[in-house]
């Protein structure tokens, strides 16, 4: 059963050097509460799973800016200038993925699947060090499944059965990490002591551990 | 004739908008492409999708609809079209690897002879990351890259991409302030020349060879 708990006993399950993913896409369904208290902790060496790496000053951007991420698992980092800089510098180390690739990794980490084969990337860099498969004549990349320690994701509802819903273009990747995670904390805008309408549920209740009510949220 | 750079993104908005056709889904790149919108005629309705996860992608926010959980790929406001909806991440990719958007307009750092694109990286100077760029580039049915056609005077049309590429063989059209090119197996194929330009200028400018098959 979910536990309800505050952003700040949630960093008690934190250690250094764990991997991370995160919900969110750029400002939109970002998660903030549990960064905010991460970023009052030592805690570092992080490895971020996520589409991208914010905004120098919001959500994901800060653990980059604060110094606690190792290594970014992320699709675009051109919207914060401090990961660009870092990454120039050699001092983080960068994993660009095709964001459709990153998403069905993240899936095949949570579903049990060996890993996807995509045509993405097939000639280009993408491509380097990756086993390259034919099926029906045609080529594709062998990505590999992605699993974190500890998944932090926004939801605008949830139940107290852990039933989450998204409203907008809130979901992104918010409803793909849960499963994908042995630890799930979900910061829910809305939490609901009567439950979601079975129909409207986007992430099931038993993906996820942590509730924090994570009052309103998100900036344009 | 020297266009100013709120011209020249104009002239080629107004080219891409000739582009797209009524009920055509079709993903369109951050900045200029996006601007090809607002040239479209009163009877084209297309279906625009945006790969954080929004179909039917309206117009800008203003103050009478604000609503932070409805971005576009560029983190600003928009609005849902009537018939819109919202996919996660894994949706929204599967609906452009796997042949479903009609068009992509796409800007580009540069495009070669033999339709190969690059668009997410200068290594050691600017790497922003592709996004996704390859994944929709991989899955359109027609793939338009609308940029200038210059980068501080340097072509951006070359013989052979020189940095990373974002995919292979997959340009379709080029078009840009001075011209409309396609893209066939044997080559460039020059299609229209701008008012704003010439044969010279364009030989001048374009780093690639290639054939003219001018409209009579």
């Amino acid at each position: 059963m979910v536990k309800f708990i505050s952003a700040a006993e949630a960093v008690t399950f934190f250690q250094n050097g764990q991997t991370l993913m995160i919900g969110g896409f750029l400002n939109c369904g970002s998660p903030e509460l549990v960064i905010n208290e991460l970023l009052k902790t030592d805690l570092k060496d992080f490895i971020l799973i996520a589409n991208d790496t914010g905004e120098a000053n919001t959500n994901r951007g800060k653990l980059i800016c604060a110094g606690k991420i190792k290594k970014a698992i992320v699709s675009h980092i051109g919207t914060n200038a401090e990961t660009v800089r870092l990454y120039n510098a050699g001092k983080i180390e960068v994993d660009l993925q095709p964001q459709g690739s990153l998403a069905e990794r993240v899936r095949a980490g949570g579903a049990g699947l060996g890993g996807i084969l995509t045509p993405v990337g097939i000639g280009t860099k993408v491509a380097e060090n990756k086993r390259i498969i034919e099926v029906g004549g045609k080529e594709y990349l062998l990505e590999t499944p992605l699993h974190a320690d500890i998944a932090v994701v926004y939801a605008t509802y949830a139940d107290r059965f852990g039933n989450l819903a998204f409203h907008g273009s809130t979901r992104n990747f918010n409803a793909l990490m849960p499963p994908a995670a042995d630890i799930v904390i979900a910061e829910a805008e809305y939490i609901s002591d009567e439950p979601l309408n079975p129909d409207n549920i986007v992430v099931p209740g038993i993906y996820v551990d942590y509730l924090i009510n994570g009052g309103a949220n998100g900036t344009i | 004739m020297e266009l100013s750079k709120e011209q020249i993104q104009d002239t080629i908005a107004r080219r891409v908008a000739k582009e797209l056709r009524n009920g055509d889904v079709a993903t369109l790149g951050i900045g200029l492409p996006t601007k090809a919108v607002k040239y479209l005629p009163q009877d084209i309705n297309i279906i625009i999708q945006s790969e954080n996860g929004v179909l039917g992608v309206g117009c800008y926010q203003d103050e009478n609809n604000r609503d932070c959980h409805i971005t576009n790929a560029g983190g600003f406001g928009v609005t849902l079209n009537l018939g819109g909806c919202f996919l996660d991440s894994l949706m929204s990719f599967s609906m452009m690897r796997g042949g479903h958007i009609d068009i992509t307009v796409l800007g580009a750092l540069q495009v070669d002879a033999e339709g190969n694109l690059a668009n997410w990286c200068i290594p050691g100077k600017y790497t922003p990351g592709m996004g996704g760029a390859m994944d929709l580039v991989v899955g359109t049915k027609k793939l338009i890259v609308a940029m200038e056609h210059t980068a501080k005077g340097a072509p951006k049309i070359m013989k052979k991409c020189t940095l990373p590429l974002t995919a292979v063989h997959r340009v379709n059209r080029i078009i840009t302030e001075k011209a409309v090119f396609d893209v066939a197996s044997d080559g460039l194929v020059l299609k229209e020349i701008s008012p704003y330009s010439s044969i010279e200028d364009i030989c001048a400018s374009t780093a690639a060879d290639f054939r003219i098959e001018l409209p009579q």
